[in-house]
């Protein structure tokens, strides 16, 4: 469909690509420079800092004012343990689906398409209402707990991921299991023997992809998480830029350096794995 | 073993359930624990072995919110009417006054040997002492076995098993002391003052009968009108209960001017943005894309890899370091246009530059994922057609509108109403790079200029002026619910993912 160019149409071509790239990388660098810049604010940042310093970076892990590596660990912490649990249920699920004949087998696949076209963040009211009851006599599952909010995005997550691993599965051949069946396994053993080591890549693709869109999530975090100790990152870093946000940009900066390198690294070493995954689900958030 | 401990934790729930009256929620838990004993116990239910523990928070925090959404949508649920009825009337029957002509004590406060609990002698101005403690109160005389005369003036002034307390003591203890209440007849005995105790009265009584709120002090019976108590004159009394309100918050969407004006505003442009971050992402993809695509363009791998960088940082981090280049003051952005231009662009402040900011904030975190599709879409097309045309003589720029163009929307159509489904609720680029605002002059509701219709409800939700109006912001919530279950259905059209599954199955 291309035609060998001219070199004016290449020069041109280049050209313009070359624009859209630095559209594309220079706010990242601009953001890396102003963490450097020994003036922490919007005043005055020149693309190649005078005098540059990691004293915003020093700031940010020692200055209790905001508990940033708190923030961080939280993060952490609650999308690797959303992204674990995901992987299990959908998993068993996904397996279920795939290897059983039942009742409602296939009634079930479509509820799950249909449920997972609703978003869940617009029952926000209701999940917060519901945590807030719940938390009345189990505390431990309540409001402004990682672990109410860790249950509230399992329920979301499976749909979606169920029908990925599912499809996967699917591809499995059956025989596999069937000759361990007639040496006497029972199905979880063949399950978790022989389905599930082979499965492998798939369910590293469902947890790397959980755990970057639990890391992302803004809005449900926000509403259900109430003190700045249990904040996530992503509710926390809001915190820097908002009121006198001017006078601290360059701790800012560096937040979002550090807070943005672990899902930029995963995301380059995994980019094949991961864009073949991210554009079946759709967007990421 | 593990079922057992589960047993266990739900057994103790449920009691700690009927203790507190939560008697819904009780039977609730009640009916899935047997639920899941039956499962895991029973042969027959193996699939719903595999199933269960996925389907268990798919419908806790999935489809019973939903279901309580729609009913909150329905209620006046909020600010003001968090209570059930019943909850208000014993809030509002709780209340005492003090009548002018009201009998009042002197009083002695004892505390029980040993123990914490408090008690107290109180002596009207006429008539023997009373003795008050937790659920009695007894008149008591000398010679009255437990209680002695210790002066012998004929009054009573010191109980057995209790030890007198002195005014420090007291004051130490003062606002336990004088949260006591104790019932005496019709009338209830507080404390007044360091001095004095007083026979209070209820204020007011509930007549279930004829459902109203009588003033015991006035006479004045008042009515439940809209969630409050209300008088005929119309005074109403605090707290307000959640009642059935009907359609009444869809209809104040669209009827009541100081909502409805703003409401549509903000419907308009969640339409406007989701429409216009499709295309303008798409259109920069697309074109990127393509010329990608052309084998005779070298360092492709090193372009695509430098062009997806925005799309590999989480979106909540590059909103916010938007924000601060969009400062009119100070960002770079307006650093660059003055120095380049001398013009100062009010990004964020003026209701049409903050839209064109979000606009341009969503192009840069969207065109990587418009490129990646559409980089695919084109190496499936096929090459023979290109051939084809070539030879009937088509131009360059034809073959690509002609052919490309209509081949690659086939392919992508399902995605980019996806897309457009994604952008319709993409909270976080509103809510972290604009908060909504500026907002709308003279709207009744927390809505600003660039909110669209999810960081309203949140809005309305979470952090209105005149408090949560949680029954309004469902309402909003189950027509953007609508909204994205007819953009889902056009999409199934087009996948034909019905179709897809029953082959699956």
């Amino acid at each position: 469909m291309y035609r060998r160019p001219t070199l004016v149409g290449t020069i041109v071509r280049h050209l313009i690509i070359w624009i859209t790239i630095v559209f594309a990388l220079f706010p990242v660098v601009w953001i890396l420079s102003a963490s450097f810049n020994p003036t922490n604010t919007l005043v005055g940042q020149r693309l190649v800092p005078r005098n540059p310093t990691v004293g915003h970076y020093q700031e940010l892990f020692t200055n209790p004012q905001h508990p940033f590596p708190i923030w961080i660990l939280n993060s952490i912490k609650v999308s690797g343990l959303t992204a674990l649990f995901v992987v299990c249920l959908t998993a068993l699920g996904a397996y279920a689906f795939s290897r059983f004949r039942f009742r409602g087998r296939r009634g079930g696949l479509m509820a799950l398409l249909l449920v997972q076209m609703f978003p869940q963040m617009l029952a926000m009211v209701a999940i917060y209402l519901l945590l807030l009851r719940l938390g009345g006599f189990l505390p431990a599952i309540g409001l402004n707990t990682h672990t109410g909010l860790i249950m509230v995005y399992l329920g979301g997550a499976l749909g979606f991921n169920t029908w990925l691993m599912k499809g996967y599965f699917d591809t499995i051949p059956r025989s596999l299991e069937e000759s361990a069946l007639i040496d006497g396994a029972t199905h979880f053993q063949a399950f978790t023997r022989i389905i599930l080591p082979l499965a492998r890549p798939i369910l590293a693709v469902v947890f790397i992809l959980q755990f970057i869109a639990t890391y992302s999530e803004y809005l449900l975090a926000s509403v259900l998480l109430t003190g700045a100790q249990r904040y996530t990152l992503a509710v926390g870093l809001r915190l820097f830029i908002t009121g006198q946000y001017t006078t601290r940009w360059g701790v800012f900066a560096a937040a979002s350096i550090v807070g943005a390198l672990p899902i930029v690294l995963i995301f380059y070493l995994l980019q094949n794995q991961l864009i073949s995954g991210l554009t079946r689900g759709a967007v990421k958030g | 073993m593990a079922l057992g401990l589960l047993d266990a934790l739900g057994i103790w729930t449920f009691c700690s359930l009927l203790l507190r009256g939560e008697y819904w929620m009780a039977v609730g838990l009640a009916v899935a624990l047997a639920l899941i004993n039956w499962i895991y116990l029973s042969k027959r239910t193996y699939p719903l072995k595999y199933l269960f523990p996925g389907l268990f928070f798919l419908v806790l925090f999935v489809l019973y919110p939903i279901g309580y959404n729609i009913y909150i949508a329905f209620t006046n649920y909020g600010t003001g009417h968090i209570l059930s009825k019943e909850q208000a009337i014993a809030q509002i029957e709780s209340r005492l006054y003090l009548p002018p002509d009201a009998e009042t004590f002197d009083y002695v406060v004892f505390q029980e040997e040993g123990g914490t609990g408090f008690a107290f002698l109180l002596y009207p101005k006429e008539g023997p002492a009373l003795f008050a403690r937790e659920g009695e109160v007894v008149p008591v005389a000398p010679g009255v076995p437990g209680f002695l005369d210790q002066d012998g003036d004929g009054v009573v002034d010191g109980a057995e098993g209790y030890r007198r307390l002195g005014l420090p003591e007291v004051v130490q203890n003062l606002s336990t002391l004088q949260a006591m209440e104790f019932p005496y007849g019709e009338k209830i005995l507080r404390m007044t003052s360091l001095q004095e105790f007083a026979a209070f009265e209820r204020r007011y009584r509930y007549d279930p009968e004829k459902d109203v709120m009588v003033d015991l002090l006035s006479g004045t019976g008042y009515r439940p009108v809209e969630g409050f108590f209300t008088s005929p004159e119309g005074e109403a009394l605090l707290p307000g209960f959640t009642i059935f309100v009907g359609g009444r918050n869809f209809f104040a969407l669209v009827t009541n001017p100081q909502i409805s004006g703003p409401f549509f505003r903000v419907f308009a442009w969640t339409f406007a943005y989701a429409f216009f971050s499709v295309i303008l992402t798409f259109a920069l993809g697309l074109f990127l894309a393509y010329h990608l695509n052309n084998p005779y363009l070298r360092f492709r791998k090193t372009y695509r890899m430098l062009l997806i960088v925005p799309y590999a940082i989480p979106a909540f981090i590059s909103v916010l370091m938007w924000r601060g280049f969009f400062n009119p003051e100070v960002g770079v952005f307006n650093q660059i246009l003055y120095s380049l231009f001398g013009i100062k662009i009010p990004w964020l402040q003026d209701p049409f530059w903050a839209k064109v900011a979000l606009l341009l904030n969503n192009l840069w975190l969207g065109f990587p994922y418009m490129m990646i599709i559409s980089l695919g879409a084109l190496q499936s097309i096929p090459e023979e057609l290109h051939e084809a045309a070539q030879i009937d003589g088509a131009s360059t720029w034809q073959r690509f509108w002609r052919i490309t163009f209509p081949l690659l929307l086939v392919s992508l159509a399902p995605l980019l109403i996806g897309s457009f489904a994604f952008n319709f609720n993409n909270f976080t680029n509103i809510y972290l790079l604009t908060e909504g605002r500026p907002p709308i002059p003279g709207a009744q509701t927390p809505a600003g200029s660039t909110d669209i219709l999810i960081s309203y409800t949140y809005r309305l939700a979470f952090e209105g002026q005149r408090g949560n109006q949680y029954g309004l912001a469902s309402a909003v919530s189950i027509l953007i619910f609508f909204i994205i279950g007819t953009i889902s259905w056009i999409n199934f059209r087009f996948t034909r993912a019905l179709e897809e599954v029953s082959e699956n199955v």
